[in-house]
């Protein structure tokens, strides 16, 4: 009997201590639960209702049902019968920021890899110093940064004052306000996220490996490219996704070194909500921008998950 | 120790048939050429901006002599000291709202067992990572418009400081995490084997040895919040500039002058201090 009550008053205090344990927990969680409950989440519910409302004349919206910012995506309602018309003019805005995220990307790769590699093989004590000079311009102010590519490649900026004075060209080559100038802006913008993934995998990196494949007489390229690279995967996958999605979802890039004539997905929302005062379209093209993401990170986790079981494959 | 290993066997081996120069395992050829120019190119416009700023001339590409000029007009300029003393107040607010929710957020995700709910809470907090940043300029935007359209409510620059807070705070909780993950369980069972009270322990012992991640995180919240452009643009009311919102409009309406890269600069050599502090803070052990 006595041992019963014991084990009983054991299971109690277990009891009480688990209670204590949760309720510390969820009281320290709980300020940032309700923060970005209220001011992160709620707002992204709010804007996919209001995707599905009716702008009212001066921005805001009407509280009236309907599918027509979707299929305005789409389509555009002839004024006289009421027919849809096909009109591929958002649908080409989404497909050449798709484009210009995916050139980013391998740009990004093809200077990020030789670059995290030359980082991941310097002596331990000088990578720290690296990684903070990679890191260091994502912390400056990307406004800044892109409007310092807008002097560097404007007509009379400093490319084109070095071409001149090379001789190569008469007239000045106007880049600015093109998809290669965003395409620049995005590169530079995002180089970082491709560097530091690539660093975290290479630095890993068990050189052994690459000493058998020399033994083997593999020549450098070689090793390479059938040792270093494959082993370096999920860093690559991770860099590309860490600049695809942001590359993706750009606006300040597209406003300045676009001139706001080309046009990506991230000015174009930004329209919406300035002077073409059309909310309910600017929040429906938002929520397709970030299923587009959450399908591009599902994408992701799952290629992980995958490759995690065959070390080695 | 790895290394020594390597050297010592085929390697050297290697290195004593090719005399003069050791075979190195690790090279790839071109590849710190790639490196360097890749921080040159990374850095050269940040220069040039800053640069120019101390340029005589009007011309912001064309160099004369040096000046202080226009930062003497970037001073004594009120539209500028307004705006400085919304961003300041808006960052400042926002890290003090982050970093000590980010602070307890940590303490409750980690070293100790899983308990239900903290995938939740930790997806939550890294959440603005993952959503682009126009996404939730345009979401806060509806919902503070909605806020003020049903109940009248507006916050004022309060809208601006919550709204920082919620992306400041993932920024603020990395480093703090790291810290946390990277301490002695030990120090604190001790502290209660002393007899302290869990409060005392955390006072006299957790918090001393967490203070390098906290001030690292908030650095990194303050800056964050302070170079923020795309959410505040979209989020700020009228009267509401804040530093990165008065070059946007200078930019746009007068287009590219000496004053830009004047406060431009001001603000590239604020942020690289900051983020300097950060990383030789959160270093210290």
């Amino acid at each position: 009997m006595a041992l019963a009550a014991a084990s009983d008053h054991i299971a109690q205090v277990q009891a009480g201590a688990e209670r204590r344990f949760l309720l510390t927990r969820q009281l320290l969680s709980g300020p940032a639960m309700i923060v970005v409950g209220v001011f992160g989440v709620l707002p992204l519910t709010i804007m996919l209702i209001y995707s599905f409302l009716v702008p009212a004349t001066y921005g805001g919206v009407e509280w009236e049902f309907t599918f027509e910012n979707y299929i305005g995506f789409l389509f555009q309602r002839d004024i006289f019968d009421d027919t849809l018309h096909f009109v591929p003019d958002y649908l080409q805005i989404y497909f050449r920021t798709f484009l210009l995220a995916a050139f980013t990307t391998v740009a990004s790769l093809i200077i990020g890899f030789p670059t995290a590699y030359f980082m991941a093989t310097r002596p331990p004590r000088q990578r720290n110093f690296w990684v903070f000079l990679i890191t260091l311009p994502f912390w400056t102010n990307l406004l800044i940064r892109t409007y310092a590519i807008q002097l560097i490649i404007r007509d009379e900026g400093l490319v084109n004052d070095v071409l001149r004075w090379l001789g190569a060209i008469d007239q000045p080559l106007h880049i600015l306000y093109t998809n290669f100038a965003i395409m620049l802006g995005l590169l530079y913008s995002f180089l970082p996220f491709m560097v530091l993934p690539l660093y975290t995998s290479l630095e890993k990196l068990d050189f052994r490996l690459v000493e058998a494949g020399f033994d083997l007489y593999a020549t450098r390229g070689k090793v390479l490219r059938r040792i270093v690279i494959p082993l370096a995967k999920p860093g690559i996958i991770a860099g590309c996704i860490l600049v695809f999605i942001p590359a993706l979802g750009a606006y300040v890039t597209p406003l300045i070194l676009g001139g706001g004539k080309q046009h990506m997905i991230g000015s174009l929302i930004a329209v919406q909500f300035g002077t073409s005062r059309n909310w309910p379209f600017g929040c429906a093209l938002a929520f397709i921008l970030m299923a587009v993401v959450l399908l591009a990170l599902l994408v992701y986790v799952r290629s992980t998950t995958g490759k995690s079981k065959v070390v080695h494959g | 120790m790895a290394e020594q290993a390597l050297s010592a066997s085929p390697a050297a081996d290697r290195a004593s048939r090719r005399p003069g120069r050791r075979f190195d395992l690790k090279r790839q050829p071109g590849f710190g050429a790639v490196a360097v120019t890749c921080i040159a190119v990374l850095y050269a416009p940040i220069l040039i901006v800053v640069g120019f700023a101390f340029n005589e001339s009007r011309s912001v590409t064309r160099w004369s002599s040096f000046s202080l000029e226009w930062f003497e007009k970037v001073l004594a300029n009120d539209d500028i000291h307004n705006a400085a003393k919304n961003t300041l107040l808006i960052a400042s607010c926002a890290t003090i709202i982050a970093t000590i929710i980010a602070t307890a957020a940590a303490l409750a995700t980690t070293r100790s067992r899983a308990w239900r709910g903290q995938t939740t809470v930790y997806t939550l907090i890294n959440l603005p990572l993952v959503v682009p940043e126009i996404v939730t300029a345009v979401a806060t935007a509806s919902f503070f418009g909605l806020l003020a359209v049903l109940a009248g409510i507006s916050l004022g620059i309060g809208n601006l400081i919550l709204t920082h807070s919620v992306f400041c705070i993932p920024f603020a909780y990395l480093p703090i995490r790291a810290r946390l993950e990277d301490m002695d369980l030990t120090l604190e069972q001790a502290a209660a084997d002393l007899y302290a009270t869990p409060w005392q322990a955390f006072r006299r012992v957790t918090l001393p040895l967490l203070t390098p991640g906290i001030s690292s995180g908030a650095a990194l919240a303050f800056i964050i919040s302070f170079d923020d452009f795309t959410i505040t643009q979209l989020v700020a009311g009228a009267g509401q500039t804040t530093l990165p919102l008065y070059i946007w409009g200078q930019l746009h309406k007068v287009g590219v002058t000496p004053e830009v890269n004047a406060i431009s600069a001001i603000l590239l050599v604020i942020s690289i201090l900051f983020v300097t502090l950060s990383f030789l803070v959160g270093r210290r052990r």
